[in-house]
């Protein structure tokens, strides 16, 4: 007899299956790992700075050039990740432990409790997420937790919608009504019943989530208003790297391909998931995950 | 009190669903799924529940089991009154009636194995250790006919029967003293549906249990009831034993429907009586009696007055007709009229 196999495990190797998801995965995996390990494999410090290597063109010792304050690019990109990982981890953390009870709640019991928190989440909808984050940001300050703090409440409404969307349609399921008439209570309802079969859309916009912090942290920080520096960041890069676009063109190359690829292998993981486990799910009406505007 | 109190006993039960319209949700109607209805299953009975699809006997199973709340009317679980019970106080009586759903695919849970689902209800009421923890659990895969190499398996991995056979044995692991089956086996395949229904009756005389058997299909009813109710729009139309029932039906819905069920005997084939036009919308039913329209025997008193739901005199069977009585030979369409 052939071993039963956790339908996640299942989930998880067919999405692997896939071989741009496959490449995608081990892209995140690597570059997490080595944003990671960075102090054990790179001889640089990404802050040591040696004006008389200022905006050195690639080289042996330099991989991808020096910027303007002779720092190694590369070694700086690398750090740069931990920064968009933070913000990344960060972010969905916090949409995601606040948006996904909301919707639990609401869609549970319904009524007033609904209305009031759903009428919250569409507050939260209407801000445009970057001016809300440049908004906050002018409140408290430039920093990497405010940061992560904005993009985090700009993606409330979508995890609180997804979830709620599924807890409406699980809800009339009979395995639910079973143990509804086994007497469990309306936590083992929403926590053991709910919510475990709730988790494919809600993984989706996790990783959905993830690519939009990137991003929305590299704009901030292209805008003049992400982490102040010298702490490496993508968009930092970005930003100083155009001002020298005609004297060093190498300058923004890295900064832009790695933050391209990552969005890109995020946004390939969080399709080919979308796609697989709505095919698990067959026909029980898995909400779409939602589109995130910047 | 000597007699034994019935496992149930539901009176005067009603379940109306307001429809409501517009933005300030004006209820304009009601429709009344469920409009006054009274049975008692005695411990060990089967009591079956017919009707056509949207007569209501899905939504009296869902009431009985205080899914959803009753607009009116009494619940008796073994003699006590659960009706206004709030959800905490409810929840020792729900150890005593249980449910079987009708479709298996939907009434399990996808991410749990076989032995999480059918410990379950033991975890809920915090008695999986006192009640033999997973030897209970095997116990009760054994009792239902499933191998113990059944137990980390996903649902997704079971057959229909086995599935069903799952939800039975989640529904047995409290030991309920009565089960509602809705439509336990009207979607499994005809081999299927007799060795589900036979491993009930069989579970019946082991465990003393009694039955609300919801179903449409009246051949396996004939087969596993000892009383019916006929349903109609909400009402019970017609409610007798079993053998008085299928012989001597005495409500004109009830007669049609007999007459519907196939009869492996030659030359009785196709004398059916075919009613005119659809169930009409339980939100705005027919005044007087609610099978007026479509009754053979209806007369002007029949749209004026609705009849009660009283014994009729010489059976042990109960009918809401002016017009009750056996079927009459004239009214049995002549088999050159007969519809195929």
């Amino acid at each position: 007899m052939s071993a039963s196999q956790r339908p996640a495990l299942v989930a998880a190797r067919r999405v692997l299956a896939q071989k741009s998801a496959f490449m995608a995965a081990v892209f995140l995996l690597g570059m997490a790992l080595i944003a990671f390990l960075a102090p054990w494999i790179l001889p640089g410090d990404p802050l040591t700075q040696n004006l008389r290597h200022a905006l050195e063109p690639p080289s042996a010792a330099f991989w991808f050039g020096a910027d303007e304050l002779g720092r190694d690019i590369l070694t700086r990109v690398v750090y740069g990740a931990r920064t968009s990982l933070v913000t990344a981890l960060g972010a969905v953390a916090i949409a995601g432990l606040i948006g996904v009870p909301i919707g639990l709640v609401a869609g549970f019991y319904g009524g007033w409790r609904d209305a009031v928190l759903m009428r919250l989440v569409d507050v939260i909808l209407a801000l445009p997420g970057i001016l809300f984050a440049m908004a906050l940001i002018a409140v408290i300050g430039r920093s990497q937790m405010a940061a992560l703090v904005a993009v985090g409440i700009t993606g409330i409404p979508s995890f609180a919608r997804i979830t709620r969307a599924q807890v409406l349609s699980l809800r009339r399921r009979d395995f639910v009504i079973a143990v509804d008439a086994m007497g469990g209570s309306a936590s083992h309802l929403m926590f053991r019943t709910i919510l475990p079969n709730s988790w494919s859309p809600i993984l989706v916009q996790i990783v959905i989530l993830a690519a939009v912090a990137i991003l929305l942290e590299a704009a901030l920080a292209f805008l003049g208003v992400g982490i102040p520096p010298p702490t490496p960041s993508w968009g930092e890069m970005l930003r100083t790297g155009k001002s020298y676009l005609y004297e060093a063109p190498y300058y923004a190359i890295l900064p832009g391909l790695v933050l391209t690829l990552t969005i890109l292998a995020l946004d390939t993981l969080g399709r080919t998931l979308a796609t697989v486990l709505e095919d698990r799910q067959g026909s029980t009406g898995e909400p779409e995950p939602e589109g995130q505007r910047l | 009190m000597t007699a034994t109190p019935p496992a149930l006993e539901v009176s005067g039960l009603k379940k109306h669903f307001p429809v409501q319209k517009g933005l300030l949700k004006r209820t304009v109607a009601q429709v009344k799924a469920v409009d006054g209805v009274s049975f008692a299953i005695q411990p060990g009975e089967t009591l079956c529940l017919v009707g056509e699809s949207g007569c209501g006997k899905s939504t009296v199973a869902k009431v009985a089991l205080r899914l959803i709340e009753p607009t009116a009317g009494s619940i008796k679980l073994d003699g006590v009154e659960v009706s206004q019970l709030d959800a905490e106080a409810m929840r020792p009586f729900r150890k005593r009636i249980q449910i079987v759903f009708q479709d298996p695919y939907a009434s399990l849970n996808p991410i749990r194995t076989v032995e999480a689902i059918v410990a379950e209800p033991l975890h809920i009421h915090g008695v999986f250790d006192a009640m033999g923890g997973n030897a209970r659990v095997g116990w009760l895969l054994d009792l239902v006919g499933l191998s113990r190499t059944m137990t980390g398996r996903y649902p997704r991995e079971l057959s229909g029967g086995q599935r069903q056979r799952v939800g039975i044995a989640r529904a047995l692991a409290l030991e309920p003293r009565l089960l509602i089956l809705d439509e336990p086996v009207a979607a499994l395949d005809v081999s299927i549906q007799a060795q589900v229904v036979n491993l009930l009756m069989d579970l019946q005389v082991e465990l003393g249990l009694a039955y609300l058997f919801i179903a449409h299909d009246l051949s396996v009813v004939r087969h596993i009831s000892d009383r019916v109710a006929v349903m109609y729009l909400g009402r019970i139309v017609e409610e007798g034993t079993r053998d008085q029932l299928y012989a001597r039906p005495v409500h004109p819905y009830t007669q049609s429907l007999l007459s519907a069920v196939p009869v492996p005997e030659p030359g009785n084939a196709g004398r059916r009586i075919v009613l005119e036009g659809d169930i009409p919308n339980p939100a705005d039913p027919p005044g007087g009696c609610a099978f007026h329209p479509r009754c053979y025997r209806a007369t002007e008193r029949c749209t004026r007055e609705a009849p009660a739901f009283a014994a009729y005199p010489g059976l042990d069977t109960r009918v809401a007709c002016h017009h009750a009585g056996p079927l009459t030979a004239d009214e049995l369409p002549a088999a050159a009229e007969v519809l195929t």
